[in-house]
């Protein structure tokens, strides 16, 4: 209240419109050049990014919350901490491009389109949901939006596929495929960075080091810890994943990379991730509470890009706080409706097994219970 | 051995009966697309509804070890990559999971990708993808995502090719909701299936029988047209019959029919019901020829545990067709092995027309001679006159 008057008076003449940050350089693997050593951040831009992480975090925070009150059932994987990944590539590519990534997706069903609402009904369950309650925390599509995976390591080659569909088509678009340290280690991922170069598909694939597969940190489960080198023949550079405009230099490097025809190139964002591997796991068993306080304080995401804009004079602490206020209240609407809709009816049960089809009939749980299914 | 006009070479089954008989050595006329009724193999119907459906929509593309340059390890893709080129016709590494993926991935982007596995044994190297990216997506995500996908390759056991490379996967993909599942027996039913399968919008598993591949069938005018479809879900009546049902699917349907007619000169007229697809099951036609003859045998190449027959019984059971059984309905099956090399005992494991026979005269308790002890039990154009039963004391 106090805030908005302050605003009011201010006009938004005074702050800067835009300003050059200097941001860490990327290790090279194959690589002469990498992306710049500066980014140029516009105020608007900042106010998107910064929003844009605040109400990942918020959601994510409102789940754990929802999940701890039984709301929200079965698994839920996390993603605070690792916001500035989801936004910078998002930053890097358009909605035209394509992007697949495994469960820990409820921050990329936002950036891809999605809103907090259909999110946060499909936790839920209800007939709200993005996905209309079918699919859950892990399966959550949009436009150009592959899901949300639940098998480690099967969205990869899937998401070669669409970049071999976006060559097939001509359209000069491209898919960003995404996976974690755990995930690294899959035979399939090395399948797909073979065809993937063979062919010269437009993908980018991206290892979410958040440095634990589930309980195992990753001088544990890798004998190469250097994921960006692990794709051999493909080019690769390893990225600060805890600052946004890292994040997306290195996206718009990676793309034009793609989009010149070389094939396929690797990113390694490191990363963290403030919750343990689902609402199931404390975290804190494989890692220390201090770990995990040092990154805090030290490299939070929003933390970092709010200093920045601050300290350049391209936005106010009040302005912030405004946006602070205005996601929360996002959220909290979110969470209502997302408490308050109806389940889907149990007429949906049976539907969507097929698309374009007449409906048939489904065996139920007994030989009398016939149930229906529609496309 | 039998030579034919093109090279292939092959082992007639001595239990074709009538078919071995119409066999004609080296006289068999070169396919020609003129179109009248032609005489058309399984592999090259296959060949003509792939291509067809090629040129018919630009997304259509084909996927898999060898089917471009090689011609196809089963010459099944035979002249489509000359055709077509790289961008349609791709060779991939020996990497299953992943060009399966790769496969799927390429559906949720908008193409129609037929993704082609050497052998369906393959296939389990890749069994998540179908299942878990393919099948089940279009439910996931309330119908946001459709897969129109057709994975195909022959399956079933072969010849002399053992455990390995022999294992019918009918009832494993046949378990899985969200999957089309189709088996073919002939030409027609080859041509107008793959059509179907690539033309539906949703995964479908198109479980090929590479010893069918050489034979062939007569087609008719109305099956060779550009758009002639085979529904997937309906199974076929390929003979009337009023004493027993025999439902079958891929090569044991031409096994079906011999026995048919050998049980023919006995008085025994059966009906044999091709199903063409595994899944979804055509209970109406199967329930509807047990109501008439009140008999059922389902014959299968694969195991018997959890597998095709034992689901038509059940569901034969749970349904009105249950009422009209005056015997208890039977399976005959691969023997629950896995498959032996030596050319005795693979032809001991897999069902041959003689426990066909058998079972129909079991089932609708017709008693019967035990004549000589000579080996092999022969078919073409005469009575029965001889059978040998090692294992069966009546």
């Amino acid at each position: 209240m106090g805030a908005s008057l302050v605003v009011a008076s201010r006009s938004y003449a005074d702050f800067t419109p835009e300003a050059t940050f200097d941001i860490k350089k990327v290790d090279l693997h194959r690589l002469e050049e990498g992306p710049p050593l500066t980014s140029t951040l516009t105020r608007e831009e900042g106010l998107k990014y910064y929003r844009t992480m605040q109400t990942i975090r918020r959601m994510e925070l409102k789940a754990d919350q929802l999940y701890k009150q039984k709301i929200i059932r079965g698994f839920c994987h996390l993603y605070d901490g690792q916001e500035a990944c989801a936004v910078g590539i998002e930053g890097g590519i358009t909605l035209s491009d394509h992007l697949i990534t495994a469960y820990r997706a409820h921050g990329y069903t936002l950036t891809r389109g999605g809103t907090v609402r259909e999110i946060m009904a499909e936790l839920t369950g209800r007939r709200g949901g993005i996905a209309k309650g079918k699919g859950g925390s892990m399966h959550m599509y949009t436009k150009n939006f592959y899901g949300g995976n639940g098998i480690v390591g099967a969205q990869v080659p899937l998401g070669a596929g669409v970049a071999l569909a976006c060559k097939y088509l001509g359209n000069d678009q491209l898919c960003v495929s995404l996976y974690g340290d755990g995930a690294a280690n899959q035979g399939q991922i090395f399948e797909t960075y073979n065809m993937s170069s063979l062919w010269k598909l437009p993908i980018i694939f991206i290892c979410e080091n958040n440095q634990y597969a589930m309980g195992t940190s990753v001088e544990r489960s890798a004998a190469s810890t250097e994921y960006y080198k692990r794709g051999d023949y493909i080019p690769g550079i390893r990225v600060d994943g805890m600052d946004v405009l890292c994040v997306r230099e290195a996206t718009k490097f990676a793309a034009a990379h793609c989009r010149s025809g070389k094939g396929p190139i690797l990113m390694e964002l490191q990363t963290y991730r403030y919750h343990g591997h689902s609402m199931s796991d404390p975290g804190v068993s494989y890692r220390t509470r201090e770990e995990i306080q040092e990154v805090r304080s030290k490299s939070d995401p929003i933390s970092m890009l709010k200093d920045r804009m601050l300290s350049n004079n391209m936005a106010s602490i009040e302005e912030l706080k405004e946006i602070d206020i205005a996601v929360r209240k996002e959220i909290e609407d979110a969470a209502q409706f997302a408490t308050t809709d109806p389940e889907p009816p149990l007429d949906d049960l049976c539907s969507h097994i097929f698309a374009n089809d007449q409906p048939f009939e489904v065996r139920g749980a007994t030989p009398w219970t016939k149930l229906t299914s529609t496309s | 051995m039998l030579h034919r006009w093109d090279g292939a070479r092959f082992l007639p089954d001595r239990t074709l009966g009538i078919q071995a008989k119409e066999f004609n050595l080296g006289i068999i006329r070169p396919v020609n697309r003129v179109s009248h009724g032609l005489r058309v193999n399984v592999r090259d119907a296959l060949n003509q509804a792939m291509d067809e459906e090629l040129e018919r929509d630009e997304r259509v593309f084909l996927l898999g070890e060898e089917v471009a340059q090689y011609d196809g390890a089963y010459k099944v893709s035979r002249g489509l990559w000359k055709k077509y080129g790289d961008k349609r016709i791709i060779d991939t590494p020996i990497t299953e999971m992943g060009f399966a993926g790769i496969a799927v991935g390429a559906a949720f982007a908008g193409l129609r990708p037929i993704c082609e596995f050497m052998t369906w044994n393959f296939s389990m190297q890749a069994i998540d993808q179908v299942i878990n990216s393919a099948a089940k997506t279009y439910y996931m995500s309330a119908g946001a995502q459709p897969v129109p996908i057709v994975f195909r390759g022959p399956n079933g056991s072969s010849a002399g090719v053992a455990a390995q490379h022999s294992q019918c996967f009918a009832a494993w993909y046949g378990h899985c909701p969200g999957l089309k599942v189709v088996s073919p027996w002939n030409s027609e039913d080859a041509r107008g299936l793959l059509k179907a399968a690539i033309r539906d919008d949703n995964p479908v598993v198109f479980l090929e029988n590479e010893l069918m591949y050489g034979v062939p069938f007569d087609l008719s005018e109305e099956v060779m047209q550009k758009d002639f479809v085979v529904p997937i879900g309906k199974a076929k009546v390929e003979r009337q019959g009023t004493h027993i049902t025999l439902v079958s699917h891929s090569r044991c349907v031409g096994f079906c029919l011999d026995a048919a007619t050998v049980l023919a000169k006995e008085g025994v007229e059966c009906e044999v019901v091709n199903l063409r697809t595994i899944r979804p099951l055509d209970v109406d036609t199967i329930e509807a020829s047990v109501m008439k003859t009140g008999h059922l045998v389902t014959v299968e190449g694969g195991w018997p545990q959890y597998g095709v027959g034992a689901e038509i019984c059940a569901r034969v059971m749970e349904g009105p067709a249950f009422n009209y059984l005056d015997a208890p309905a039977v399976r005959v099956t691969g023997v629950d092995i896995p498959m032996p090399y030596a050319k005795i005992l693979e032809d001991h494991s897999v069902p041959q027309i003689k426990d066909i026979i058998f079972s129909v005269k079991k089932v609708l308790n017709i008693v019967f001679l035990i004549v000589t002890s000579s080996d092999y039990f022969i078919a073409i154009n005469c009575s029965v006159t001889e059978i040998k039963l090692p294992f069966y004391q009546s």
